[in-house]
């Protein structure tokens, strides 16, 4: 089934963090196997932040030797930064598996992510100016607690609790998605896409990767394969409502916008809020009302319906 | 009929080919047609093990802290005791609410709520003063649900009786497999509304849009705006003077008379080409479609 939400405060900054976990608890009864976030803080021209992934939370449990298999992982990726003259500015480890690097770097950050993911059991989870990509087992309170997000400042940020269906209960198939290779860019989706592995095929055959076998990941690389060629994200995402077959709710933040698209039946919901300075959604009103307890307007967007909102 | 070639029968009228084809025009008759055009009989209906209630009993919930279940139980103690005026306060869109209900009951919803609202109720007055997500009123008996702001998808999914309104606009699929009853929308509806109705009405005052009333076996569906376009055998038909007073009436009801009256409303019903739709020959299912 699923949850999506989404957020994005016009023109300020706010505790998307805490916002974002709130929504996201609201909608745990769609999906307890795995939560993720996007969330967008304040961009440092020149500075990108790292999420990266250097194991499955199962692979903690086989025993003492992981530790020093971590540790070679860690310290590949950083003679790997070294070696594209990236300055680590600070590291911090939220689990032991997944560790957050804010880098100074000037080069191609395509080249430099996709050497970091040569090393074995390595995934760029994202490599953003402002986005920073947050996915883990369990729920939004335990993962906001686990990565430190409940004091989060930022404009946007998109959520998804994920009910596994066609993938593993895994890191690797949890949302959202990192458009690789834009920098900050992510993807949630609530539905089935059904002609799947003819567009991967399609996607790898231009050379994108595609780290797992969950469809949702589809929509992220889509995205990415529409904006290197230069297409807007409003005219992606209503292209893909032709392009892509399924049924499908899904929403795509980048640097300064939050975009969403609801396939030709309407047949995954969204429940959507708009004010002067706030526009919230989410797949039940119940997560909304989680942040906005008071009396609103909602609605819900139809059929082939395509929204983008600027911050 | 096997004698007919495809250009005979294409230049037929609906009627004569339906005729050629051993397909059936007769009306459907129901329970819930009988309760929606018998109000008398649908007052007298009560569950022998219906409490007594009184409407000058009003009783208030806070719906803080409490689970759906809890929630649900408390509505259920109260008309053992009684009680037959209960205002839920500001339930912020949970789900379940009031499902169940088969009792009369005035039952106010100070807010909004979420998924499967008032589902499954045969005899209560619900006013819901804000807006409600996925499938509100699915599967009513009888009764009146009247929400004061926006519906989400499968609005009145397979209802059987009652009223079931709308003031706002709702989403895709509403009416859904519907059997009886009425379902009124102020404003617009989504997509595949009336999907394979079978009995009942549905009056629209805003557009509907697309693929309205697919595969529809009988009912009425009314439309005060544009249509994106009608569904498989979904087809229009002229208003009659009976259409425009059941119209009229129904609307004076919730007191939501469109400015412009009702003669602009478009009828659509089912061609009814699909009945029987497996016994026909490839070449006349093609013929159909």
């Amino acid at each position: 089934m699923c949850g999506i939400a989404g957020l994005i405060h016009k023109g300020k900054s706010s505790n998307v963090g805490s916002e974002m976990t709130a929504m996201l608890q609201a909608l745990k009864h769609r999906g307890p196997d795995s939560t993720g976030y996007a969330v967008y803080g304040e961009a440092t021209a020149g500075d990108y932040v790292m999420r990266i992934k250097v194991a499955e939370r199962e692979d903690m449990d086989r025993g003492r030797g992981i530790v020093d298999v971590l540790a070679s992982r860690i310290a590949e990726i950083e003679s790997i930064l070294d070696e594209h003259k990236a300055v680590v500015k600070s590291k911090e480890e939220a689990t032991p598996y997944a560790l957050r690097y804010v880098i100074t770097h000037s080069g191609d950050t395509e080249e430099l992510a996709k050497h970091i993911e040569e090393a074995d059991g390595v995934e760029v989870l994202s490599m953003g100016n402002g986005l920073e990509l947050i996915k883990d087992l369990g729920d939004a309170a335990e993962v906001a607690d686990a990565y430190g997000l409940n004091n989060f400042s930022g404009t946007h940020a998109i959520g998804h609790t994920r009910m596994a269906t066609e993938s593993d209960v895994d890191i690797r198939s949890a949302h959202p998605y990192w458009a690789f290779p834009y920098n900050d860019v992510s993807v949630v989706h609530n539905g089935q896409i059904t002609n799947y592995w003819i567009m991967r095929r399609q996607m790898e055959r231009k050379g994108h990767r595609f780290m797992s076998n969950c469809d949702s990941e589809l929509l992220a690389v889509y995205t990415a394969d529409n904006l290197a060629n230069g297409v807007e994200l409003e005219e992606s995402l209503t292209r893909s409502i032709q392009e892509i077959d399924g049924v499908f709710t899904y929403l795509v933040a980048t640097k300064d916008q939050l975009g969403m698209a609801k396939d030709t039946m309407a047949a995954k919901p969204l429940v959507l809020y708009e004010s002067d300075d706030l526009i919230a959604m989410a797949s039940e009103e119940i997560a909304i009302r989680a942040i906005l307890p008071q009396e609103i307007d909602t609605t819900d967007p139809y059929d082939e319906e395509v929204r983008v909102w600027q911050a | 009929m096997a004698s007919l070639s495809d250009a005979e029968l294409a230049a037929m009228t609906q009627e004569e080919r339906v005729k050629e084809l051993g397909l059936t025009t007769e009306p459907l008759f129901g329970r819930s047609l009988l309760i929606e055009f018998n109000p008398d009989e649908e007052e007298r209906f009560t569950y022998p093990w219906a409490p007594d209630v009184y409407y000058n009993k009003h009783e208030e919930i806070e719906t803080d802290g409490l689970t759906t279940t809890q929630l649900n139980n408390k509505l259920t103690a109260l008309m053992e005791e009684g009680v037959g005026t209960i205002t839920i306060k500001n339930p912020r869109g949970m789900h379940s609410v009031g499902v169940g209900i088969l009792n009369r009951l005035k039952l106010v919803i100070d807010g909004s709520l979420g998924y499967f609202a008032v589902g499954l109720i045969d005899g209560p007055n619900v006013h819901i003063k804000g807006r409600v997500g996925w499938s509100c009123g699915e599967n009513m008996m009888s009764g009146t649900v009247v929400i004061d702001k926006n519906a989400g998808s499968t609005f009145g999914a397979a209802i059987r009786g009652g009223d079931l309104v709308c003031r706002g606009s709702v989403g895709s699929r509403t009416g859904i497999d519907m059997k009886g009853g009425t379902i009124l929308v102020g404003g617009d509806t989504g997509a595949l509304s009336g999907f394979m109705m079978q009995r009942g009405r549905m009056v629209v005052c805003g557009n509907a849009g697309k693929n309205l009333g697919d595969s529809m076996y009988d009912g009425t569906i009314y439309v005060g705006g544009e249509i994106q376009s009608c569904g498989v055998d979904a087809v229009e038909e002229e208003l009659t003077d009976l259409d425009k007073a059941w119209l009229t009436r129904k609307l004076q009801q919730y007191q939501m008379m469109p400015d412009k009256g009702v003669d602009h409303f478009k009828k659509i019903v089912s061609g009814k080409m699909l009945w029987n739709y497996d016994n026909l020959e490839p070449s006349e299912k093609k013929l159909i479609l």
